[in-house]
């Protein structure tokens, strides 16, 4: 019981308890995971009772709570956990959750970063902001109720955003008498559904949150019959995602130039691994070098690995610029103007058909035109068609871009599969995307093999590339930027 | 590996450091990816910089992240001419060495009303001289986005502000219409006048910013050390008694103890604690048995329930 040893250690010398726990810690990134389920299964008491038995609320944090909650307490004589939480006046007033809020506790084995979701179905979109960053997520089912259509809904976003680690969290068992034929009815029912959505790895867990059993402490006592994890055991278990087995992805934040002498890009390696003498590629323009440093702060390194914040140094003069993806050469990512993708819309405007929307995808942002095809029903997991999306509808997408665009699928690579839609009339972000496939640059009934070039004044094909009707065909048209003089040229080519 | 390396690179590379673990290299590698984005998308950044432990981290994450370039943004300091006396000769000894572009703002209403802690109240004070003097800096430099050192574990509104927290023209923040904020890809689109607050710490927790300093090193203003210090206890808080300002109160005297402080702002809102800690090593093995938080020991935190998101919603940072 790895947090009772943190506790019982005060009555040690310091000296003697404190590397311990600082080694221990220093094994592993710390886990992200999302809490979810419906509005009243006790998520908000499971989230405080992790945080006060792994003694991450201080003395003084839980005096503001009895404070605030006017000695309000529950039967086992601890504050309302819920208070705790819910930091915002509005949050308090109302008594519920409506955003994703982030907590940090820790054991002497790892730490832990939770996104609090909110239960309430209209803020659907916040479970999905959450489950995106996470590694593993915590599904609470209230034992008596069992699973519910939210409890589905949840496990279903949580699976499309990538997760493949569930912990089934069947709390208030205690509310059953610790009924075991119920825990396993509950498990077996949801491990059917979770197999229609292809997750495999769920680990069930009976608890009661009020009475902190089977969360942090085992709950031994009150179901001799349960033998496995408690929760903490399963999240210090738990692996963290990594993009480390793909190939090399760096996404080009900027270019460092601090004098004449040095030529560095900087980014977050995305994917795979690099070393200097790797040949690499730069995309979109296809140039290829070769890496001849990594340079940081501390030293030169011989290797850097997905996750890293560098600045690579290429052995020749290359054009590379804020946006461009400097990538493996042997194992190159999808280029094109017609991608697939599902997506979850994220604002009261939902999703428009044909509407011109920036996408922004690691540090590379362009225009794109969405086309919506279906629409996932959350009530029987199947895809129907649609032509437009409504907030926190989830959704298959045509996605069509001006210019060439670099992705991997999001099941390859969670970074370079990823991309946020911002709505150019309120730059606000109004959907989060995975990228599913390429899709053909110019296909379905449109083929032919008649094609027009027209030169035209910029802002004349500006004005023709927003109609509907453009946008509509758009990935059946090549558009490039030039002047006056080569348009001219390459016209009077044709006219030989 | 090459053999011609620029010149800074060697003098780094000649004091080796064992490497940071991976919890640690995972939270200071998400830290420069925000100052990367942020450096890159915005016309005019600026740092916030209070002179505190986070602030050091958060300048120390700076220079790493445009190594081998200099911080392409000027530091801002708020000062509300109550700081302690031994944080602004830190400050100006960093600025020194490391070469950075500092810009400092008193609010001038605080000095032509003589606004202070002792005249007007914590509250009104610390809007006066912080939020509005935070405000003043921030229209008079046309800044669009400004880097804080918060942490979502320090207080229960910060918990819920995003990496990228946008801000109206009159720097307010609406918490209840906060831009969704998914994996690492940030929103930095404004308009003109509205700008961005962006949080690099957002995922640190102080046992980490304690950790961090330790393995890398990073110089710390040495009022965060325990040693004997003249102090007067008020409102059950320990106050440095070192400035002349500080006037006694019918009842008080000047005791001495050793003493450290957990957080540093202004010496009269800001209560030390008793503590022998003269190390990282001892302060690290204090926090992690520590059974108060860290803001404990901060007036303006109390002045009435929710008073941080307030503060935040008004434009404090």
């Amino acid at each position: 019981m790895t947090v009772s040893a943190t506790a019982t250690a005060e009555v040690f010398s310091l000296e003697e308890t404190a590397p311990d726990h600082a080694r221990a810690i220093r094994d592993s990134r710390p886990l992200r995971l999302i809490t979810c389920g419906s509005v009243d299964d006790g998520k908000s008491t499971l989230i405080g009772r992790l945080l006060w038995d792994t003694k991450a609320v201080k003395e003084d944090q839980a005096a503001t709570l009895e404070r605030d909650s006017s000695g309000k307490q529950n039967d086992l004589g601890l504050p309302d956990f819920a208070l705790l939480l819910d930091g915002l006046q509005a949050e308090r007033e109302q008594g519920i959750t409506i955003d994703v809020a982030y907590r940090y506790f820790s054991t002497d084995r790892r730490a832990f970063i939770v996104a609090d979701t909110p239960g309430h179905e209209q803020y659907t979109r916040n479970m999905a902001t959450g489950a995106s960053t996470a590694d593993l997520a915590v599904l609470l089912v209230d034992a008596r109720v069992g699973i519910l259509e939210q409890t589905r809904r949840h496990a279903t976003i949580a699976s499309l955003m990538g997760i493949r680690q569930f912990v089934l969290a069947v709390n208030k068992i205690d509310l059953t008498h610790y009924d075991r034929a119920r825990f396993e009815q509950i498990t077996h029912d949801f491990k059917e559904f979770a197999l229609t959505l292809g997750v495999k790895q769920i680990t069930a867990i009976p608890m009661s949150a009020l009475k902190g059993e089977n969360v942090v402490y085992d709950g031994r006592a009150a179901m001799p019959w349960y033998d496995g994890p408690t929760l903490v055991e399963t999240l210090e278990k738990a692996t963290t995602r990594s993009n480390q087995t793909v190939g090399f992805r760096l996404p080009v934040q900027r270019v460092s130039r601090p004098g004449e002498s040095f030529r560095g890009y900087q980014g977050t390696v995305a994917g795979g691994s690099v070393k200097p003498g790797d040949s690499v590629v730069v995309l979109p323009s296809g140039m290829v070098a070769n890496v001849t440093k990594i340079v940081t702060f501390d030293l030169v390194r011989n290797a850097a690995v997905a996750g890293d914040a560098i600045t690579l140094v290429l052995d020749r003069q290359v054009d590379v610029a804020r946006g461009d993806m400097i990538v493996a050469i042997d194992s190159q990512p999808m280029t094109g103007r017609g991608f697939d993708a599902q997506l979850v819309a994220l604002q009261p405007d939902g999703i428009e058909p044909g509407k011109r929307y920036w996408l922004k995808s690691g540090s590379r942002r362009q225009r794109v035109s969405i086309e919506p095809v279906s629409q996932l029903d959350l009530k029987t997991a199947k895809w129907g068609a649609a032509d437009r999306l409504g907030m926190n509808a989830i959704g298959k997408v045509h996605l069509t871009f001006d210019e060439q665009a670099i992705f991997d699928t999001y099941e390859q690579n969670r970074t370079t599969g990823a991309f946020i839609l911002i709505d150019p009339d309120t730059n606000n972000t109004v959907a989060g995307g995975m990228i599913t496939g390429r899709r053909s640059e110019i296909g379905g009934i449109h083929k032919d093999d008649q094609r027009v070039l027209l030169s035209l004044p910029a802002d004349l094909a500006e004005k023709i590339m927003a109609t509907e009707l453009f946008a509509n065909r758009r990935q059946d048209v090549d558009v490039r930027h030039t002047s006056a003089g080569r348009a001219a040229e390459i016209l009077a080519d044709l006219d030989d | 590996m090459s053999d011609i390396r620029p010149e800074a690179e060697a003098k780094h590379s000649a004091t080796q450091k064992p490497p940071l673990d991976p919890h640690l290299k995972a939270l200071e590698n998400e830290a420069i990816h925000i100052f990367r984005e942020v450096a890159a998308e915005f016309e005019r950044p600026v740092m916030l910089y209070s002179i505190g432990k986070d602030s050091s981290v958060l300048l120390h994450l700076a220079r790493k992240a445009f190594y081998p370039g200099r911080v392409p943004f000027p530091l801002l300091h708020v000062n509300t001419g109550w700081k302690f006396a031994e944080m602004i000769a830190f400050r100006d000894k960093i600025v020194k060495d490391y070469d950075l572009d500092l810009i400092e703002h008193i609010n001038p209403r605080g000095a032509a009303e003589n606004v202070t802690p002792f005249t007007h109240g914590s509250a009104l004070y610390t809007d006066i001289m912080k939020t509005e003097a935070l405000r003043q800096a921030l229209d008079a430099g046309k800044f669009d986005a400004a880097f804080g050192g918060a942490r979502r574990d320090e207080e229960a509104s910060r918990a819920k502000e995003r990496i990228y927290s946008f801000r109206t023209p009159d720097h307010r923040w609406d918490p209840r219409n906060q831009r969704p904020e998914l994996w690492n890809i940030y929103n930095g689109m404004i308009r003109n006048g509205e700008s961005v607050r962006a949080f690099p710490l957002s995922n640190w927790t102080e046992v980490d910013i304690w950790r961090y300093i330790q393995a890398e090193d990073i110089p710390i203003v040495p009022l965060y050390f325990a040693e004997k210090r003249p102090y007067v206890e008020r409102d059950g808080m320990m106050i440095l008694a070192e400035d002349p300002r500080l006037e006694l109160l019918p009842g008080e005297v000047k005791q001495e103890g050793v003493i450290r402080f957990r957080t540093l702002g202004c010496f009269p809102l800001t209560g030390a604690i008793r503590s022998t800690a003269t190390t990282l090593d001892d302060i690290i093995a204090e926090l992690e048995t520590a059974t108060v938080s860290e803001r404990q020991g901060r007036a303006i935190d109390r002045d009435q329930s929710g008073s941080m998101e307030k503060k935040k919603r008004e434009g404090y940072f």
